[in-house]
């Protein structure tokens, strides 16, 4: 009887310690792992680090531009004199993203110009690389569409680069102040180009609201896909 | 009675053993691929779609080959003149542990109508899967901090390197690329 006992008590050490050297083994595969991530994670830091970055970052100065509209005149920011900031949009003709947001761009416009952002859309791509953004097709979409804003052409591709612009559609909301259109928020419209029904942030509307409020932009930069511009 | 018990303690010893280097090993095989949300058919073609849940899968394999992942869609013009480029590596490798996935980011309501007959008509050699997330502000950044959203990209990756390329290749660059991280 003593003996089983023994035995007994002999089987659960031996049992308790396998299973912690087990578990230990199993732990540290974890811990492997995560250094693995998160040296990955310190490359990329790196990598982002090194490049240059072009374009504006939230709180740079937006420089002005005079671009041809599709009714043929030149528009600036610096002529809209009543506006109190500008809801700069590099958009274009032949993106589907472009295109699944326009009647969202317009609602924009109609929404926001009466008090005192207006959309201001250009398209960047360069015509003679993507025959649909010609300065024709660009007159004949905003007359389609009955765009209430100017489309303008970023002749040359030279005002889109300064921005930092990489693809369509690409919003810059810029606050007028004594030292210039102050950028505020750079990125995406909302979190769902397909389904309008089904958007839950509304990014630019949010910050023009938050603008127009005196507060501070809740998100300030947003990614989304969309087509690479054509220079 | 007495052998029994004298014996009990080694053969539970054995078994946990055993079962402690069942658990270890699950560690070290990969884990099996996730189940798409959608699988898109059409005749002998199909695409399997993910959100981004399931597409990190892909983007993070732990084995001995190189994955080139490209971001595309069939209305993006620099991306399918890029193709071609993509299809000649993953065929001039295919021998070498080196697999391509092209990841359609068409979205759902042109997959039918535009996805599945392109792919019908260019019977694409490297694997096609389809990423349906509209959220795309939460998963970008996630794929990598310096994408900004344009299209085409590209991740080449193995389990020691990784690089990440928001540009459109020439088959030289692209191949130069893949060499020096494989």
């Amino acid at each position: 009887m003593k003996a089983s006992k023994f035995l007994g008590f002999f089987t659960v050490v031996s049992l308790l310690t396998l299973n912690v050297a087990c578990k230990e083994s199993s732990n540290k595969e974890e811990t492997d792992q995560t250094a693995e991530t998160v040296e990955v994670a310190d490359n990329t830091a790196e990598e982002a680090a090194e490049e240059t970055r072009t374009g504006y970052k939230i709180g740079d100065v937006a420089t002005d531009f005079s671009l041809k509209n599709t009714d043929g005149k030149n528009v600036a920011l610096r002529d809209m004199a009543d506006a109190k900031g500008y809801i700069v949009i590099f958009t274009c003709n032949h993106c589907p993203y472009a295109k699944a947001y326009e009647d969202r761009i317009i609602a924009l416009d109609k929404k926001y110009k009466a008090k005192g952002y207006p959309v201001v859309a250009i398209n960047p791509n360069n015509p003679e690389k993507m025959k649909d953004d010609s300065f024709e097709k660009m007159q004949e979409r905003a007359k389609e569409k009955g765009f209430t804003f100017p489309y303008l052409l970023d002749d040359g591709q030279k005002i889109y680069p300064q921005y930092g612009a990489t693809k369509t559609p690409h919003v810059y909301i810029l606050q007028k102040t004594d030292n210039g259109n102050v950028v505020k928020y750079i990125g995406a419209i909302d979190d769902n180009y397909e389904d309008e029904s089904a958007v839950e942030a509304k990014y630019v509307e949010d910050a023009v609201d938050a603008l127009l409020a005196g507060k501070d932009v809740p998100v300030k930069e947003t990614k989304a896909i969309g087509c690479s511009i054509k220079a | 009675m007495k052998l029994i018990f004298s014996k009990l303690p080694i053969f539970i010893a054995i078994l946990a053993i055993v079962s402690c280097k069942e658990v270890s090993n699950e560690v070290v095989k990969e884990a099996p691929a996730p189940s798409p949300v959608k699988v898109y058919t059409n005749q002998d073609i199909s695409v399997k779609a993910y959100e981004y849940e399931g597409l990190q899968y892909f983007l993070n394999r732990d084995n001995d080959t190189t994955y080139v992942i490209n971001f595309w869609a069939t209305w993006c013009v620099p991306c399918i003149e890029e193709l071609p480029y993509f299809e000649k590596l993953n065929t001039k490798y295919k021998e070498d542990k080196v697999k391509v996935l092209l990841v359609s980011l068409d979205m759902r309501k042109m997959i039918e109508s535009k996805l599945m007959p392109f792919l019908k008509e260019k019977q694409l050699k490297s694997d096609v899967i389809v990423m349906t997330d509209p959220d795309a502000n939460s998963w970008i950044p996630k794929i990598d901090s310096t994408w900004s959203g344009a299209i085409p990209a590209t991740i080449i990756y193995n389990k020691e390197k990784r690089k990440f390329y928001e540009q459109s290749f020439t088959y030289d660059g692209l191949e130069t690329e893949l060499l020096s991280i494989k």
